[in-house]
């Protein structure tokens, strides 16, 4: 089993302040790994720094055997790791259309008609409102739409940062559900940040906790969601 | 009447002229948020070459092959220096504080201006009307309404130019791609785009429309100097805030509208107030609408 991606002691700063610290994670092939943490513990510092966006300032980012750390965010991307940002970060004077194939911009135009019926499938809202301007969507249409983006890439790595923010329940199920069944039937490899720990660690083979910039814990999801500390901490109130 | 005709269509060949102008800095100021004031220098540029062009053909070839050579040419060379702008004036600056790039693009102006000055002498420089004639719209009472061939060309030239840019900006990957980085620089990123590479050809697109509008304006009043781009330049940005920066349509729609302002004013009141005219309605406009006519004030759900 080969990592996909590896952090390897990774260490990045807003100007004067460090936001990780020496953090090491690994995401293997066909898994979804997710990262829990409080707010302000680093978690999108980690997705951005690993589109070089910030700069890892020490240790290394590899994806596939290969040192990525230095490279700019759009070779990155073409190399096959997709995001879905904190924020969802939609082209709000764009339609949904326009923003799928600013999704596919990376990858062979003859694809795209099968990887619509894909994401339409997954998302059938998104067919319904496939001209309207993605500004004008509601909350969770956004996030569906930014999902949608990244997974028109085909992408070899998918990060997804909080996709449950601010969602109705109903709606998270049905995103966490799109992401189990992309990860068991095309085997896709998924980086998940979440706040809502409980349904992240049950989807997860693997997670890792971040305090302050600084992994504390990792296991699998199952053993992290055992752990009396996680519980108090990430899951008070959830059942 | 008659009067009014002509006044219409001398602001409006005029108006498509500063529209053509006005797209550029609006592109640029939708991408990287700088006025680029260099931007005007590259449309008097765009004149000189085509008067370079034109003067060298003469003889040589056909009018509208000479005519083909000096837009292509044109638009070639200021290709040129909006990308070499760009990168030596404004690329090194990205990230520095907000009024850096101004200062920075001041002095590129001020620098193309003296290169032509010194490269191609002060004074000015004139070529032969290569479209001479026209057809008489209307005849009242001795007043003749002219509509010039040169006049008509511009139009039509203008009109092509402007339709072929719509498409590449509304339909091909490279305008997604522009509207992208204008909307989210780095999501756009996030996504395989290259924004260097996109801002590069966003200032090539934006100086060969202004090769275009600098050979038309060579044709269409015969004689130009290094100074023409200051004057030009300023109209066409007023055009561009008048319409909305930012906004492509309000920038060709602000371009129009000046046009006509100054057809207009010349031809009732007097031409020695017209920039007077042109800068009090700029001011009313702005007051009722602080983002020009066709700029963008919807909220957005972020
Ligand atoms: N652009 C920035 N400039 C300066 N500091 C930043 C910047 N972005 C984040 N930070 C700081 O870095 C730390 C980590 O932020 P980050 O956004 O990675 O947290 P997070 O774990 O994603 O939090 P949340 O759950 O609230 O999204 C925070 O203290 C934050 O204030
Ligand atoms: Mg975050």
């Amino acid at each position: 089993m080969s990592n996909v991606l590896e952090l390897d002691r990774v260490s990045s700063f807003y100007g004067p302040i460090q936001a990780l610290r020496e953090v090491s994670i690994e995401v293997p092939e066909n898994q979804i790994v997710t990262l829990i943490g409080a707010n302000g513990a680093g978690k999108s510092t980690l997705m951005m720094t690993i589109f070089g966006d910030p700069r890892a300032r020490s240790g290394r980012v590899m994806y596939y055997g290969e040192d990525i750390t230095g490279l700019p965010a759009y070779q990155i991307a073409r190399k096959g790791i997709a995001q879905s940002p904190e924020g969802r970060r939609v082209f709000p004077r764009m339609s949904v259309e326009e923003n799928l194939l600013m999704g596919a911009q990376v990858v062979d135009y003859r694809d795209y008609a099968a990887n619509l019926r894909k994401i339409f499938t997954l998302f059938p809202r998104l067919e319904e409102r496939f001209g309207q301007r993605a500004g004008t969507l509601s909350g969770g249409e956004q996030q569906m739409l930014a999902i949608a983006r990244a997974l028109m890439s085909m992408p070899k790595l998918l990060l997804l940062d909080e996709p449950s923010l601010g969602l109705a329940p109903l709606v998270i199920k049905q995103i966490f559900g799109a992401i189990r069944e992309l990860n068991r039937e095309t085997g896709l490899t998924v980086l998940l940040v979440e706040q809502n720990a409980n349904q992240a660690l049950r989807l997860a083979q693997r997670a890792y906790v971040l305090v302050n910039g600084q992994l504390t814990m990792q296991g699998t999801g199952a053993e992290l969601l055992a752990k009396p500390e996680i519980r108090a901490a990430y899951l008070e109130g959830a059942h | 009447m008659a009067y009014a005709l002509q006044q219409l269509i001398n602001g409006l060949t005029l108006g498509m002229i500063y529209g053509l102008i006005a797209i550029g800095y609006t592109m640029v100021y939708g991408i990287i948020g700088m006025i680029n004031f260099a931007h005007g220098d590259v449309f008097m540029i765009g004149a000189f070459v085509g008067i370079i062009v034109l003067t060298a053909l003469t003889g040589l070839t056909s009018v509208p092959l000479g005519l083909l050579v000096a837009f292509i040419a044109s638009a070639i060379i200021c290709g040129v220096y909006g990308f070499s702008i760009e990168r030596v004036a404004y690329r090194p600056l990205r990230g520095s504080f907000r009024l850096a790039p101004l200062i920075s693009a001041i002095g590129m102006s001020i620098v193309l201006e003296n290169y032509v000055q010194v490269s191609q002498g002060a004074l000015e420089r004139a070529i032969p009307s290569l479209i001479p004639g026209g057809v008489t719209l209307m005849n009242q009472g001795g007043f003749v309404v002219q509509l010039s061939w040169m006049q008509l060309a511009i139009v039509i030239v203008t009109i092509a130019v402007l339709a072929g840019f719509t498409y590449l900006v509304t339909k091909t990957p490279l305008g997604r791609a522009m509207r992208a980085v204008e909307q989210d620089a780095k999501m756009a990123a996030l996504l395989g785009i290259d924004t260097d590479r996109t801002i590069s050809l966003t200032f090539i697109i934006g100086s060969a429309l202004a090769a275009f509008a600098g050979v038309m304006f060579l044709l269409y009043y015969g004689v130009i100097d290094f100074y023409i781009g200051f004057n030009a330049g300023i109209k066409a940005f007023t055009a561009a805030v008048l319409g909305g920066i930012g906004s492509l349509p309000g920038a060709v729609l602000g371009g129009l509208l000046i046009g006509l302002i100054e057809a207009f004013w010349s031809g009732y009141a007097t031409v020695a107030y017209k920039d007077a005219a042109v800068y009090s309605i700029l001011a009313i406009v702005l007051m009722f609408m602080p983002s020009g006519l066709l700029g963008r004030h919807e909220v957005e759900k972020v």
